[in-house]
């Protein structure tokens, strides 16, 4: 029994936070991949990408709760996502076609669009506080909990609960529909293996008739798409605020980079290694190591390793030691 | 028209834009956004060093920054004897714990031979050191600041001259980018921008968490000054004589003539640094550097060790915004950790670097007045250009009431244009190198 | 000189060289020829230490030299020129050649603000030493003109006036010759052979130029595939079966035995 309830326990407050919190970086990690391996440069404004994906999104949401549209027990923002989609979109593409279009024609450095994304960033951003603010806002409705703590015990006999919020649900679910989607899209289209093909070698995609135009239009899309929805999983779960999305850049960039910057299942991936890492080593495990040791040995203090104000150290941490002894990533990236 | 003649004209015009704020706001205004514009003009020399002569990305300016303005508390403020009392002593102890399981970790790696008991030793050092330290950081702590938490609540610093932090916060400074250098230089450029912008959150992290060292949000007030107090100045007879004789209050005097002081000294410095770092990019040493950014490959093929050069270039650099940053907490006289933000200390810094000119000393400085006068004037500008244009709407619409209050937030709008607009039209900056 | 034992150099599965064992004697211009992908390249980068060696010995003078840094090769006299001109393109051609010289006092940061009368005879000194290269290599006139905008022949020979700048013991050249106009390809030569004869100067080349590698070189050695094939004398080479079938369907085949009837 106690070690049914340590194993509801750890589910309670690491695998269910982990699993939520890793398809957020992964969703965000897939994006800035794309961008790297297509137009090959770090994407600094995707943070504030996500910002902006997620402010049409909750703008719309309140305009159609206003309207007494809704989808209960889902969230209203499910319904609002897709426009928040098409705006992001529109937004981006009309940023590659009047910032970053002349740089590729220039054939400029990449570290040279590595600073103009720092220009977007700052407008992506400065656009966001403009119209909705630098405050928190919020936005989700609908069903809170698909299983309360209280209804697990009851259900169960457990002294522990297993609460699993709507939103985390949510993640999960659109998470994998939404990388499903893509690796079908990737793998299967034409327009999916043109980009793959691109992204392999440049001269020898465009010697087989590939319009690169076409090529980075589609990546920019996806990215507005892949940016809009981990946004609003983001915001959903853990509540907008312009600023957290600036601060999401280092574990998502970590993600990428560990699972091996261009490779999109590398990024899926380094989401997780570095969500679960990141709860794990700030999660304070008396509350299960209680039900496993014996009395006698029962730990005194919170057995916490980081306290979680850390946690970007923790990211910061695995992406060092994964760049000192393996600098192509986890999956083979195309950074050397 | 020629470079210097070029560079007069912008400095002249960046002189004149001050003087207007004084002439319309007022020379105390003027005086804050110079003395804030030293600042940032010697920070954007310590990135266009690292950016402009040797092309190396850091975007972590904001963590040496926030390093330098810790080097003021630690040297200036005045130690807290019953926390030392409390728990000084096995802090002290605690810290050397952490260093010792750092040094015995990298001793285990270096000595013994690749493979898994390796690993395991390492881990077993990791893990003894950790539990250890742990068992001496944790009472320590809680020890310091459980000591007067609303006044004091940490160990304090050193009672020591204020201007002493200034070199020290460059020494701070330097010492964080020798780890950060010694690991991440030689990666590729994204790789370092990453590494650096995520030590400069650990950093901030670390400042705004432990209170035993930096009161943490609490913040660190009344820092000693270099300046006298105004207060002081208007209680001085020969002060006010000689306030009436310039035709002014007593309080209007001394708060210019502390403002000017902080004027001065930073112009020391500022000139001073200015003179050093053109003086090495004229030499066989500039020269040198020249090469490696050129070309990395055949410096070192012609027997310049370029690792070590980039390392050397990026400890001075991030010394150099140490300094800056210890200059900053001395002039706002607090230190707060809170107030630390990476699009204000880190990315800012690098429009003044593009926006000025990158590998050109002299740009860098313009563009760190240029641009830090657009920060604080866009607001009040932004402010106008929306009243004038909302002001037919009636006063009781939301909308008008959204877009006045969202004024302050033109300023990172503005500054992304901005940048943007240089690097399409001016790549290399308002004064290029060269 | 230099004695390579049993190098390999592979990138995952490519095995760009293959076990390649030659030794480079003191006072010799040694010729590195082979055709195309034969990994002489990649055995002059895993030499000269822009490679480090999958396995194998390199050794200079009896010495250990296997995966050193160039700065440090550099030190004990090993220099190298690229294949592509690797100049730099900012500086003027006087400037790159006075950077080369190692231990200058003006490039400690501390003697910039301090040592400066001692800087500027130093420079005097370099800024001479200079001129001289340039008029030894007949580009006098080219000194303060920028290096990036010098012709891909003129750049070749900044690249070897570098290597004059100290006293070097082995030069390795990859292709000087390579997209030099006839005249200038001259002035290369007498360069190299007068350096080797006056100077010193132990070569290696790497070179297409058969002509060029029969008036200098001699031993030559030929690569193919990531091994060493043969060495000798260029007639030797020429008439080696296995060298001509190396280079079957290059049409050297054709060439060389053209040449021989003649």
């Amino acid at each position: 029994m106690d070690a049914l309830n340590a194993l509801v326990a750890f589910a309670n407050f690491v695998l269910v936070p982990a699993l939520a919190y890793g398809s957020q970086l992964a969703l965000g990690a897939l994006g800035v991949t794309l961008i790297y391996g297509i137009l090959r440069f770090s994407n600094f404004a995707h943070g504030d990408t996500m910002a902006f994906g997620a402010m049409v999104t909750i703008l719309l949401t309140w305009a159609f709760q206003a309207m007494g549209l809704s989808i209960a027990p889902l969230p209203t923002a499910l319904l609002a996502l897709p426009f928040g989609i098409l705006a992001t979109a529109a937004l981006v593409y009309v940023t590659d076609r009047t910032v970053y279009r002349f740089y590729r024609r220039a054939k400029a450095a990449p570290v040279m669009l590595v600073i103009v994304s720092m220009g977007v960033m700052f407008v992506m951003n400065g656009l966001v506080r403009f119209i909705i603010g630098p405050e928190s806002q919020s936005f989700a409705d609908g069903a809170r909990f698909l299983i309360t703590a209280r209804e697990f015990r009851e259900m169960t006999g457990l002294a522990e609960g297993l609460a699993i919020r709507t939103s985390q649900a949510i993640t999960l679910v659109t998470a994998v529909i939404v990388v499903a989607g893509l690796f079908w899209f990737l793998n299967r289209t034409r327009t999916g293996k043109s980009m793959r093909a691109y992204s392999d070698n440049e001269d020898l995609a465009l010697l087989s008739g590939i319009n690169p135009e076409r090529v980075v239009a589609v990546t920019w899309v996806l990215v507005a798409a892949l940016a809009t929805i981990a946004g609003t999983l983001y915001g959903l779960d853990k509540g907008f605020r312009p600023f957290t999305y600036f601060q999401l850049l280092l574990p998502i960039f970590a993600s990428a980079i560990v699972g091996g910057l261009g490779n999109p299942l590398g990024a899926i991936a380094g989401g997780y290694v570095i969500a679960f890492s990141e709860v794990t080593i700030t999660y304070a495990w008396k509350k299960v190591l209680t039900y496993l040791v014996p009395e006698t040995l029962e730990p005194s203090g919170l057995v916490q390793l980081l306290s979680t104000e850390y946690k970007y150290a923790v990211s910061f941490a695995i992406l060092v030691i994964v760049l000192l002894f393996r600098p192509t990533g986890l999956f083979r990236g195309k950074a050397v | 028209m020629s470079g210097s003649l070029r560079g007069l004209m912008m400095f002249a015009l960046v002189a004149g834009l001050i003087g207007l704020t004084g002439v319309m706001q007022g020379w105390n205004s003027a005086l804050v956004i110079l003395n804030m514009g030293l600042v940032s003009a010697i920070m954007a020399l310590g990135v266009n060093l690292q950016w402009g002569f040797a092309g190396l990305f850091n975007v972590g300016v904001m963590g040496f920054v926030a390093l330098g303005g810790l080097a003021a508390v630690l040297i200036s403020m005045p130690p807290t004897t019953e926390a030392w009392a409390a728990g000084g002593g096995r802090m002290a102890l605690a810290m050397i714990a952490g260093a010792a399981t750092i040094l015995a970790a990298i001793f285990v790696w270096r000595r013994m031979a690749p493979g898994r008991r390796r690993a395991l030793a390492m881990l077993a050092v990791i893990t003894v050191g950790f539990i250890f330290y742990r068992f001496l950081f944790g009472p320590a702590r809680d020890a310091i600041e459980a000591v007067n938490p609303a006044g004091t609540g940490y160990l304090g610093g050193m009672s020591l001259p204020i201007l002493l932090a200034w070199p020290v916060g460059g020494v701070l400074a330097a010492g964080a980018a020798w780890l950060i250098g010694k690991t991440a230089l030689g990666l590729r450029s994204d790789y370092l921008a990453i590494a650096t912008l995520g030590i400069a959150e650990i950093v901030i992290a670390l400042m705004r968490n432990e209170d035993w060292l930096s009161r943490g949000v609490k913040n660190v007030v009344g820092l000693p000054r270099p300046m006298p107090f105004e207060t002081d100045l208007q209680s001085d007879p020969a002060f006010v004589a000689q306030a009436e004789s310039l035709g002014l209050t007593a309080v209007e005097w001394s708060t210019l003539y502390v403002k000017l002081g902080y004027t001065a000294l930073f112009t020391v410095v500022l000139v001073a640094l200015l003179v050093l770092a053109q003086l090495a990019l004229a030499s066989p040493w500039g020269r040198m550097m020249r090469a490696i950014r050129d070309n990395e490959t055949a410096a070192e093929a012609m027997g310049k060790n370029v690792k070590a050069r980039h390392l050397q270039i990026f400890i001075l650099g991030s010394a150099i915004c140490g300094l800056a940053g210890a200059m900053m907490t001395t002039l706002d006289g607090q230190l707060t950790p809170g107030s630390y933000q990476p699009l204000r200390f880190t990315f800012l810094i690098w429009v003044m670097v593009i926006v000025g000119g990158s590998g050109n000393n002299f740009g860098a400085v313009l563009g760190g007045f240029l641009i830090w006068f657009l920060w604080v004037q866009v607001e009040p500008m932004g402010l106008w250009v929306l009243t004038t244009l909302t002001a037919p709407l009636p006063d009781s619409s939301a909308f008008k009431e959204h877009l006045l209050a969202s004024a302050p937030q033109m300023r990172l709008l503005t500054m992304g244009v901005v940048l943007l607009v240089v690097l399409r039209f001016y790549p290399r900056g308002l004064l290029p190198e060269r | 000189m230099i004695v390579v034992e049993d190098l390999h150099m592979h990138f995952g599965g490519f095995r760009a060289v293959d076990g390649a064992s030659l030794s480079i004697e003191t006072g010799t211009i040694t010729g590195l020829i082979g055709p195309n992908g034969a990994g002489k390249t990649t055995l002059f980068n895993a030499i000269a230490g822009d490679l480090k060696p999958t396995s194998g010995r390199v050794t200079m003078s009896g010495e250990d030299i296997t995966g050193l840094p160039p700065h440090a090769l550099f030190g004990r006299g090993l220099l190298r020129t690229f294949q592509v001109a690797h100049e730099f393109a900012t500086m003027t051609v006087r400037e790159n050649l006075m950077m080369v010289p190692g231990h200058q006092a003006g490039e400690t940061l501390w003697n910039v603000w301090t040592a400066r009368g001692r800087i500027a005879s130093e420079e005097k000194a370099l800024a001479r030493k200079a001129d001289e290269v340039l008029e030894f290599l007949t580009i006098s006139h080219l000194a303060d003109e920028r290096a990036g905008n010098l012709s891909g022949g003129q750049k070749k020979l900044l690249e070897l006036g570098r290597t004059m700048m100290v006293e070097a013991k082995i030069v390795f050249l990859d292709e000087v010759g390579a997209g030099v106009n006839r005249t200038l390809l001259r002035t290369i030569g007498d360069a190299i052979a007068e350096l080797n004869r006056e100077r010193g100067y132990t070569f290696c080349m790497i070179e297409h130029d058969m002509e060029f590698i029969g008036r200098l070189c001699d031993p030559v050695i030929c690569m193919a595939e990531g091994k060493v094939l043969a060495e000798g004398t260029i007639d030797e080479i020429k008439a080696d079966e296995r060298v001509i079938e190396a280079y079957l369907g290059t049409g050297l085949k054709n060439k060389i035995s053209q040449e021989a009837a003649q």
